[in-house]
């Protein structure tokens, strides 16, 4: 029997991987994956590989998003879509504080978050490199976040590599991908029958143990490098790591700013799909009777004028200036704050922008006429 | 399972012990811990967000002696939902307390230099507690000097100390926008009188604390008269929402105000304050 | 004493009262807290002394409307608009395009008798107006937010933020991306809580428009996709027609004029 401890490459039969959903649910992890809803692949709850888009590709460009089906593909021949992990470990809203009227003071006590246990199936590598950008904002610093520590603790991750790449895809240059490079506990790559599996965690190998599984075959685990190699060869897109952070610093009065602001829709889209952007705000939910209120936590966004306010108005008070707050923290002012860019490659801000405004062309006609701040 | 990070939202409850109404719409509270276990204590130039319940938080600066932190005070205008709603408050109404937060004047780096306190309107409060420290630990600095503006006399904030601050020997300067019939003191800016003050800059530490545009005219001109930039402390305003740096309301560039301010060197924000809307 | 409450009708369907009725759960915790002094479709019709707090529905279509309002203002200490008619005029703001006289000529035997105005107008047009809350209609929980806020003591909550904000927060998948519709959600205000993405239709702007809203942008991307300009300006020529910052968009031209 083959014995898949960490670093074991394994061979998963396509079969064997509803085996592997199974053993998941057996123990008590709800099973999330792609799956084809309202036209896109999302990322919601899976039971069984007949509910995996099978052979669907999406067709990716700036503001645009279509599936098609290919004859014969894969479950993964999709690349991402418009959910992330995001979801699952920074609720879009969420309860933080409950507040009651007890005579003439309040009792106010922080609601026990909820500790799931979930199993994520698909997981590109941008996204576990955005997951690792999220732990180091909300578990990173001297305040952490104990609902994403609850959500992120329950948290089983199957990566997947990427086949292709997406017009829209960027991470080769930000570092992050297309081949995973740790912080899964198992990582799957699609062959023609079945998957090699790469053995990340202990516990990534426990769920293994039982399964269809034997080593895999020397020619396989060259077949299943050169699949990542492939998408990574696809990519068009590129932000240059290197100089991008001092290019958008020194530019704060670039006339480009002006022209970007007359595309954007300040509709904060981009900032919604990202994967890795973690702005939110909190909310006062009162009953009517005047004896409950509940401060209530949800996602936010820096093109909101609000997200901005203060007593002598918004800091950024026009699309210019947001969309230039936007910019320069994910890709510059995000390595001060946190060691690494904000930027993941992922392209979804790219294709979900309903103008199609393309960060890449942003910062690349910045550099091309770098003025002076 | 491990155990979980204590939740930044976690609120204690004070109780308003005294309202003091200083200028036409700002008020002082004074608060005391429900829970004297509590074990609170603060920096001057730190804030607190004071939450009322059904209505919201608001980020204010304390405004008392930091060596009493069981007598907190907070100075407050009434300008938005909460701070409206406080208006409303009586002694003995409740108040919660998350806090205290950021960075703080820099008043043991300070020990042994000349130190210039300049602040505009309602930016005397958060300097207070300095001013506060300053005297209480006169003897460990050099020349102390206050400089304080605000629009008219009737918007001077805690004018029935300044005896007292001079006493313990600080100079304070006091001037206004606008003057009034009975106004026999200096008319002009806050940073007409930092011109004009004698001052050692290679001894000389700034704390500034007003509206953004003249916190810039004072650390400008404290530069210019040969102050480094980085011995001048600015107390910067964005939107606080969490107060701990998971929210993203106050980015100023690299800079969460919340966390890494509100109190900054000149020297470290200078050229983002040159920039409109950043 | 419970603060007072009363609704007035102007130029409506009545759809924004019926959502106050509509909170069926939250109407008695409301009547428990409020007196509803004035409510002629719900019954009370108390016509004494000042109201605390005045729902206003309606646009004002009429010479009566418009003395009434003034009334109704100054009955009310605090006055907010409900639904699209009151904030924007309303779906009956397209008059305000074309000839009101020739619609009556088409409409009524007799035009003479009608004493109508040549606009339909928002009630801020003609009163202070202290709160506005959008949509055709209004959303309930919205309703019931701006009642809890009051009784609080604290300005209601309402997003001025895009519809997009509120679908990405549902992680509905947005229409116009992926199904490259013309969807409104862009440059309308969230409050819907997404009714028509959420079944894969694209935002009819039933709230108006968003904080700084970007027609043009998108008017342009919408017409480069290949929708007929005339389909964007029936699109935006709706309930918020006459809305500050839609009334001068005319997709049609690709301009603000």
């Amino acid at each position: 029997m083959t014995d898949p401890i960490v670093g074991a490459r394994i061979w998963l039969p396509e079969a064997a991987l509803q085996g592997l959903i199974d053993q998941l649910r057996a123990s008590g992890y709800e099973v999330v994956g792609p799956r084809v809803a309202d036209g896109a692949v999302t990322l919601v709850e899976v039971t069984s590989i007949s509910e995996m888009p099978r052979g669907v590709r999406d067709e990716q460009e700036p503001g645009k998003y279509r599936l098609t089906v290919i004859e014969g593909a894969g479950l993964f021949d999709h690349v991402v879509g418009p959910h992330s992990l995001k979801p699952y470990l920074f609720p879009p809203r969420t309860t933080v504080l409950e507040v009651l009227k007890i005579r003439d003071s309040w009792d106010a006590r922080v609601p026990e978050p909820p500790r799931p246990k979930r199993a994520v199936i698909g997981v590109r590598s941008c996204d576990l490199h955005a997951l690792a950008i999220q732990d180091r904002v909300f578990l990173g610093g001297q305040h952490r976040d104990p609902e994403y520590a609850a959500r992120r603790e329950g948290l089983f991750l199957i990566a997947v590599n990427c086949s292709r790449s997406a017009p829209t895809c960027f991470c080769v240059s930000m570092n992050t991908g297309p081949k995973v490079d740790g912080g899964a506990d198992l990582v799957l790559t699609e062959l023609n029958t079945g998957f090699v599996v790469e053995v990340g965690t202990e516990k990534g190998g426990e769920v293994l143990r039982g399964l269809d599984i034997r080593e895999s075959t020397l020619a396989e685990f060259a077949e299943a490098t050169e699949v990542p190699q492939r998408a990574a060869s696809q990519q068009t897109r590129r932000i240059n790591l290197a100089t991008v952070h001092d290019t958008l610093i020194n530019n704060l009065e670039h006339p480009r700013w002006e022209d970007v602001a007359k595309r954007c829709l300040s509709c904060a889209n981009c900032t919604m799909v990202c994967p890795t952007c973690f702005c939110s705000t909190v909310n006062e939910v009162t009953d009517l009777a005047g004896d409950v209120t509940t401060r209530e936590r949800v996602w936010e966004s820096c093109f909101n004028e609000e997200h901005s306010w203060t007593g002598s108005g918004a800091a950024h008070p026009t699309t210019k200036s947001r969309y230039r707050q936007w910019l320069t923290h994910k890709l510059a002012t995000w390595v001060d704050q946190f060691g690494s860019s904000g930027c993941v490659g992922c392209g979804r801000c790219i294709t979900w922008c309903p103008v199609g405004i393309d960060i890449t062309e942003e910062v690349a006609a910045i550099e091309a006429k770098g003025g002076v701040a | 399972m491990t155990a979980l990070p204590v939740s930044p939202w976690r609120v204690s409850m004070t109780t308003i012990r005294a309202v003091k109404a200083e200028t036409p719409g700002v008020t002082t509270y004074d608060l005391s811990f429900d829970d004297p276990a509590a074990g609170y204590s603060f920096l001057p130039g730190q804030f607190n967000m004071l939450y009322l319940p059904g209505i919201g938080e608001s980020a204010i600066s304390m405004s008392s002696d930091a060596a009493e932190p069981g007598k907190l005070r907070h100075t407050v205008r009434a300008v938005g939902n909460v701070t409206r709603a406080m208006e409303r408050l009586l002694t003995g109404d409740k108040i919660g307390v998350r806090g205290p937060f950021g960075t703080s004047w820099p008043v043991e780096q300070s020990r042994g230099n000349d130190v210039i306190v300049a602040a505009g309107g309602l930016g005397l409060a958060p300097l207070r507690p300095a001013i506060y420290h300053l005297i209480r630990h006169r003897s460990s600095y050099g020349r102390v000097t206050v400089l304080y503006g605000a629009r008219s006399p009737a918007d001077l904030l805690y004018t029935d100390e300044y005896e007292a601050w001079h006493s313990a020997g600080l100079d304070v300067q006091v001037t206004v926008d606008v003057g009034s019939a009975d106004w026999q003191g200096s008319i002009g800016f806050v940073t007409t009188l930092l011109s004009r003050v004698p001052l050692e800059p290679t001894r000389t530490d700034v704390f500034t604390c007003g509206p953004e545009v003249m916190m810039r005219f004072i650390a400008s001109g404290a530069v210019n008269r040969g102050i480094a930039a980085g011995r001048v402390f600015v107390s910067l305003e964005r939107n606080m929402n969490c107060a701990v740096g998971l929210c993203g309301h106050c980015q100023f560039g690299s800079e969460f105000v919340c966390k890494d301010g509100p109190v900054f060197p000149f020297d470290r924000v200078r050229r983002l304050m040159h920039v409109e809307n950043i | 004493m419970p603060p007072r409450l009363a609704v007035f009708k102007f130029a409506s369907c009545d759809g924004c009262q019926l959502s106050l009725l509509a909170c069926e759960d939250e109407l008695l915790a409301v009547a428990e807290k409020v007196e509803i002094a004035y409510f002629l479709e719900a019954g009370p019709r108390d016509t004494t002394g000042m109201y605390d707090i005045g729902l206003v529905e309606g646009s004002v279509t009429t010479p009566h409307d418009a003395e009434r309002i003034r009334e109704v203002r100054a009955q009310c200490k605090y006055l907010v608009t409900i639904g699209a008619c009151a904030t924007s005029g309303g779906i009956q703001a397209l008059r305000n395009w074309g000839d009101v006289d020739e619609f009556a000529r088409q409409v009524y035997a007799h035009p003479e008798y009608l004493k109508t105005l040549a606009t339909s107008t928002a009630i801020a047009d003609h009163v202070k107006v202290d709160f506005e809350l959008r949509g055709c209609p209004v959303n309930k929980h919205q309703l019931v937010e701006l009642i809890s806020a009051l009784l609080w003591g604290r300005t209601p909550r309402v997003a001025r933020y895009s519809v997009c904000v509120e679908c990405k927060r549902r992680q509905v998948v947005c229409v116009a991306v992926a199904r490259g519709v013309a969807c409104l959600g862009p440059v309308t205000q969230a409050g819907c809580e997404v009714i028509c993405p959420a079944y894969a239709r694209e935002c009819f702007g039933c709230f108006g428009p968003k904080e700084q809203p970007n027609l043009l942008s998108l008017g342009v991307r919408y017409r480069d996709d290949g929708h007929d300009p005339q389909h964007l300006t029936r699109l935006v020529r709706s309930f918020n027609a006459y809305s500050a910052e839609f009334r001068n968009f005319d997709p049609a031209n690709q301009k603000e004029s």
